[in-house]
């Protein structure tokens, strides 16, 4: 099976190309995006909840199982090697794709939700006591929200709001006024799921730390349209989803700065974690394997690791152009639907488009959007705070991935008008 | 497209563009909250109950055209029945949209509730078209808490 990265190597004047990008070529990779839904061709767009898998990532989950699976770091035979070096090839691999300082850095876990929860917990209940102050946003989704205000209520420490302005972007003044000596910890999200608002993540890291408060970054929406440097951000922690990376679900990364890793306490007790267990007393294991009890998703990691080869393949930079003009000419095509309107229109931002019709619910053109095979999230994202912030119940939502086309958003069009004829 | 004109029948869409009985009934001696989770829907039910007849009933809410217009076309049928008729229908309605897809519905004593039947086609929008249906018999119990579709 050839990828879309052998592909591009391929000589000779590709069809569909621009700028060397031949989305074609690159759909041929996906073997969900062949399939017809309700006799129409599938037209998915909705990869801000889950990416579609390229065929590398799926081979590489059944070749796992097929020829690779034993558990790892504690046998002494030939699969338990091979199967340890695939989980700690992944680890590698992270690490040098967000530009770690080393893989002690890079703790595997299930997704971005528990990459947060573990931080909550482990970093949160060391540092955070009564009357603390912990600074998140408007825009966060649920999972950035919830494990801090559960924090908040064993502690007593307080949670605090960047607000957002009409366009969905940050108010960067406001979040100046909220540090001050009570503030414990900054988590903020880099691309809002719900908005498309790209954050200016470095500013905002570097506005904290001169107050010397660390930042925590979810980057679940931000690994599949953008380069990640952690180093170049400064960011303390940063959490991410494997499967909205187009890797498989199940497994995810957070990396953090080693000398904070090295204070926190164990997230959860179990196997791997451990150097010795008596009855009296138990020693930790070293990092990142003190933060991975119990057998983890090795597969999931192993399908990880390829689906990040597969991203460096193409190419962040290609990714990123091709996105852009994608974003334009969606955003041109819902324009010209009178009674619609876009939530969300920030300077910076990524091919996510939200949108409300008047007088028709989003559950309603949900419905019938997929009457014509078209996929789009219909509902709060999990941000029901942004939705309270802009005074609607719902939202639509069309993502955009790199594997989508211009076609796929002129049918996205067409088939609103039909909705608005239908509803009438 | 014909499931479509099916589950959005004309009068469906005229009960979402002008509900009846949209409103708050002050004098309400039963009332309960419904909510759907998974959407962000909410209805809020209120029921003028004498001795075991509705007198009067009404609701207030965001929803879609579907949870809009069951409610609408409820509160239509349910004024001046007895609250064990409601109960009855609440059961008929609930196994009219629950049916399997693609089987003759039974319409039998479905009266104007029979619009809904293109619901069973799309099992994703049951609760949407039974979101109010839960909400009266929880108000009728007197149950004054959410009633949740999860």
């Amino acid at each position: 099976m050839k990828t879309a990265v052998d592909n591009l190597r391929v000589t000779g004047p590709p069809t569909h190309s621009v700028n060397g990008f031949d989305v074609e070529r690159i759909r041929e990779d996906f073997p969900i995006l062949r399939q017809k839904v309700r006799g129409k061709p599938l037209v998915f767009l909705d990869s801000a909840a889950t990416s579609q898998k390229p065929q590398v990532v799926i081979d590489a989950l059944s070749n796992y199982y097929e020829a690779e699976n034993a558990n790892i770091h504690r046998g002494v035979y030939y699969l338990s090697e091979v199967a340890t070096n695939a989980y700690e090839g992944t680890r590698q691999k992270i690490k040098e794709f967000i530009n770690a300082n080393s893989i002690k850095e890079i703790i595997f876990v299930r997704g971005t939700t528990e990459g947060i929860n573990l931080v909550a917990s482990s970093y949160g209940r060391k540092n955070v006591k009564a009357g603390d102050e912990i600074v998140i946003s408007a825009m966060e989704h649920h999972s950035n929200i919830v494990p801090w205000q559960m924090l908040c209520e064993e502690t007593g420490a307080k949670l605090r709001v960047i607000p957002i302005n009409d366009d969905g972007e940050l108010i960067l003044e406001e979040y100046q006024k909220l540090l001050n000596k009570r503030t414990k910890l900054v988590a903020i999200v880099q691309i809002s799921n719900s908005l498309g608002t790209i954050n200016p993540i470095k500013r905002i890291v570097d506005i904290a730390h001169d107050s010397n408060v660390p930042v925590l970054v979810d980057g679940a929406q931000a690994m599949p349209h953008a380069k990640v440097d952690v180093k170049k951000l400064d960011c303390d922690f940063f959490v991410f989803s494997g499967h909205k990376v187009f890797g498989p679900t199940g497994v995810g990364a957070l990396y953090a700065k080693e000398a904070l890793l090295e204070k926190m306490a164990p997230y959860q007790g179990g196997g791997d974690m451990i150097k010795s267990v008596t009855f009296e007393k138990t020693l930790y294991n070293d990092l990142p394997y003190r933060f991975e009890a119990g057998t983890p998703n090795i597969a999931g990691a192993v399908g990880l690791g390829k689906a990040l080869d597969y991203v460096a393949g193409i190419g962040y930079e290609k990714i990123a152009a091709y996105e852009k003009e994608l974003l334009r000419h969606a955003t041109e095509a819902l324009s010209t639907i009178k009674p619609l309107r876009i939530i969300g229109t920030a300077k910076e931002k990524a091919a996510v488009i939200s949108f409300v019709i008047d007088g028709i619910h989003p559950h309603d053109v949900g419905t019938i959007l997929d009457r014509d095979g078209i996929a789009i999230r219909t509902g709060h994202h999990c941000t029901q705070p942004v939705m309270a912030r802009f005074n609607v119940p719902a939202t639509s939502r069309a993502s955009l991935a790199f594997y989508n086309t211009k076609a796929e958003a002129d049918l996205l069009a067409k088939g609103l008008h039909n909705v608005i004829k239908l509803m009438s | 497209m014909d499931d479509l004109r099916e589950l959005y029948q004309q009068v469906i869409l005229d009960h979402n563009k002008n509900p009846k009985n949209f409103r708050k009934i002050e004098a309400a001696n039963r009332s309960a909250e419904g909510y759907n989770p998974l959407c962000g829907d909410r209805i809020d039910l209120y029921l003028h109950v004498e001795g075991d007849v509705i007198k009067d009933i009404s609701f207030e809410g965001a929803g879609c055209a579907i949870s809009k217009s069951s409610a609408s076309v409820m509160t239509t049928v349910l004024k001046g029945k007895s609250t064990a008729e409601a109960e009855q229908l609440f059961k008929k309605f609930q196994k009219l949209i629950t049916s399997a897809p693609g089987a003759e519905p039974d319409l039998q004593d479905m009266g104007k509730l029979a619009i809904f039947c293109g619901v069973r086609e799309f099992p994703l929008r049951v609760k949407c078209a039974g979101l109010a249906w839960h909400t009266m018999a929880a108000a009728l119990k007197n149950e004054n808490t959410t009633v949740s579709t999860e």
